[in-house]
């Protein structure tokens, strides 16, 4: 497993084509001009509001998942908490936006943390069998409390009222003025996830992912590592339930099923684990083809499992990173063959 | 509210024993598969949802429950024994993660094929009118197919039991669960052993599904929640632990029952509470790390 997660982190790549070396340096610069445009490369805004969010919730999976080697089944619980609770904090308590974002975010954070304080004691396979059930909890649990979150209809009326900003009028029913003002947290959590895996403690969670033991034996605390990181990963998940929330004007409960967590691992999977814009790649690839698939026929599930199969059989790198895997082939030929 | 009899009770804990049965059946499957290929079946609910429909499909063609016991599990199994073949053989040796996120593929596919097959609402499921009406226990009255899950169950565990311990095969299976390596230098077709074991695990859940049909509503997205449900077990029984399997079936079933008869709204979460509890105290669950029969 460790060849194919090898080296196709950006970071460490100098021996690229210079337009991918400069892309790999500056790569949330890259991602985020490449996001400014994207609206008017989508069929309708929507669509490009919905990419975004669920980049970044593949992109915070992905931390723990690509980065760490830690495949969460429950990450579906950090969407829908945070989608839950920025909703409620509008719908029930009448809090300025921003403070339910917070709110939102913070609560995914401290799910994380006592979800993770629970999986951590077991590895492997087990790790995911562990999220999976832990997940199901907090759906249970948002399911029966009916009074605060409208139980199986969902939570609706998430609605923000237009305001002033600086001058300008902000109205969240525009997509394209909702797409701008998502862009700006995503680019904030994105500088966060760069920050982070250039970090020595970025190296530290790479590290157990390639040998827990020798990470161990070298000093490192994994366990407090592999908590933190949780952690970490389960906040940006909140983040973009909260957006998510603020996107739709609703809360689906489906949002905290382990059927939603699966779709975090099949986009990640898609784009490729372990690199810097696989998961929005991922995402993009993954909704846009529902998009049109669910048009033509109604069997999308048969699709997206079959394609997910031929991923994991055929191309276990994911569509970018194969790309880069070729990029690297074709500057390298010595070292092939 | 119900007035908290001593029959009341204990005509509960049958209920959940034969509701317990299910997962212990569901968990034995997986465990099966897990001690032997080191593999996680995401797909253990989607065949357990297969075998439920084919289980009614047979029925009503060959106007015989028993029949269509014998048949769907041989069915189901054969299906699984296909997606090891083809799907799941060629990631081993790759890492842990990929067969298991495979499998969570093909359930996909399958719940798909069986709307496809059987439409999107299910099929209506009866008890087969032999298994009506109900048994007194000295305690009250209980419905005789409840029963008849439980002895069914027994049967199953106590036939796997000894196909384990005193067959040929179940020493290959032994053993191979320690270690495939010497196994294969001991000149035992180790790959067509997994084949087996898997169609077998996989037979099993078919298996349970048949049994279940008549207790519950079968529609394509029953085996859902099921799959979380038994991973519940597997993990209070520990992975790879047969008698844990069963040992943590039942005790999963009775908590379940036992809640939903005293607290209601908290039935489905109790059996996650109790996974959670376990972790606290023995993160490797009640029978983890004995070797697949101990």
């Amino acid at each position: 497993m460790n060849e194919l997660r090898g080296p196709i982190t950006p970071v460490m790549a100098p021996r690229l084509t210079p337009l991918l070396t400069l892309i790999s340096r500056h790569r949330v610069v890259s991602v985020l001009l490449f996001l400014l445009v994207f609206p008017w490369l989508m069929p309708y805004e929507a669509l490009a509001v919905n990419i975004l969010i669920f980049g970044l919730y593949a992109v915070g999976f992905n931390l723990l998942f690509g980065y760490t080697g830690m495949l969460s089944f429950g990450h579906a619980a950090f969407l829908g908490v945070g989608s839950y609770l920025t909703g409620m904090s509008i719908v029930h308590a009448h809090l300025n936006w921003l403070l339910a974002i917070a709110i939102g975010v913070g609560a995914a954070g401290l799910v994380g943390a006592l979800m993770g304080h629970l999986a951590i004691r077991t590895r492997g396979i087990y790790f995911s069998m562990v999220t999976l059930a832990l997940g199901q909890i907090v759906y249970y649990g948002f399911y029966k409390a009916e009074r605060w979150t409208g139980g199986e209809n969902g939570l609706r009326g998430v609605t923000v009222p237009a305001f002033e900003l600086a001058g300008w009028t902000i109205d969240f029913t525009n997509p394209v003025t909702k797409y701008y003002i998502i862009l700006g947290f995503v680019a904030i959590a994105l500088g966060l996830v760069s920050r982070i895996l250039a970090s020595p403690f970025g190296a530290v969670i790479e590290a157990i992912r390639e040998n827990e033991k020798r990470a161990a034996a070298c000093g490192y605390d994994v366990a407090r590592s592999k908590l933190l990181v949780f952690v970490l990963s389960a906040t940006i998940c909140g983040l973009a339930g909260s957006l998510r929330a603020l996107h739709l004007s609703v809360v689906p409960i489906d949002s905290l099923h382990y059927l939603q967590s699966g779709q975090a691992v099949m986009m990640c999977l898609l784009g490729g684990m372990g690199t810097f814009f696989g998961p929005f790649v991922g995402a993009a690839v993954f909704l846009y083809l529902e998009d049109v698939v669910t048009t033509l026929t109604r069997h999308w599930m048969a699709v997206v499992g079959t394609i997910f199969m031929v991923f994991i059989l055929f191309f276990p790198r994911g569509i970018w990173g194969s790309l880069i895997a070729r990029w690297e082939r074709a500057t390298t030929p010595s070292a092939q063959t | 509210m119900v007035e908290l009899t001593p029959q009341l009770l204990g005509l509960q804990l049958v209920t959940g024993i034969a509701l317990g049965a299910i997962y212990a059946l569901l968990a034995v499957g997986l465990s099966l598969i897990f001690g032997m290929l080191t593999v996680v079946n995401f797909a253990h609910g989607a065949f357990f949802m297969v075998g439920a429909f084919l289980g009614i499909y047979f029925q009503t063609l060959t106007g015989s429950f028993a029949l269509s016991l014998v048949i769907t599990p041989l069915v189901v199994g054969s299906v699984g024994m296909l997606s090891e073949r083809f799907l799941v053989r060629p990631l081993y040796g790759r890492g842990i993660d990929y067969p298991l996120l495979l499998t969570f593929g093909l359930s996909y596919v399958l719940i798909e094929l069986m709307r496809v097959l059987f439409g999107i609402e299910g099929l209506p499921s009866s008890t087969p009118a032999v298994l009506r009406g109900s048994v007194d226990l000295g305690i009250g009255r209980f419905p005789l197919y409840r029963l008849v899950l439980i002895g069914a169950t027994a049967a199953v565990v106590l036939g796997l039991w000894l196909v384990i311990e005193k067959t040929r095969f179940g020493l290959i299976i032994r053993a191979g669960s320690r270690d495939p390596e010497i196994v294969r230098v001991l000149g035992v077709d180790v790959a067509k052993v997994w084949l087996l074991v898997f169609g077998l695990g996989t037979a099993i859940a078919g298996l349970s599904g048949v049994l279940a049909a008549p207790t519950r509503a079968v529609n394509p997205e029953m085996g859902i929640t099921v799959l979380a449900e038994s991973f519940v077990v597997t993990v209070v029984g520990g992975m790879g632990s047969l008698m844990g399997a069963v040992v943590a079936g039942l005790l999963v079933g009775v908590v379940f029952s036992m809640t939903s008869l005293l607290a209601p709204e908290f039935a489905e979460l109790s059996i996650f509470v109790l996974m959670a509890l376990v972790l606290l105290v023995r993160p490797q669950g009640l029978f983890g790390k004995a070797g697949l029969m101990g």
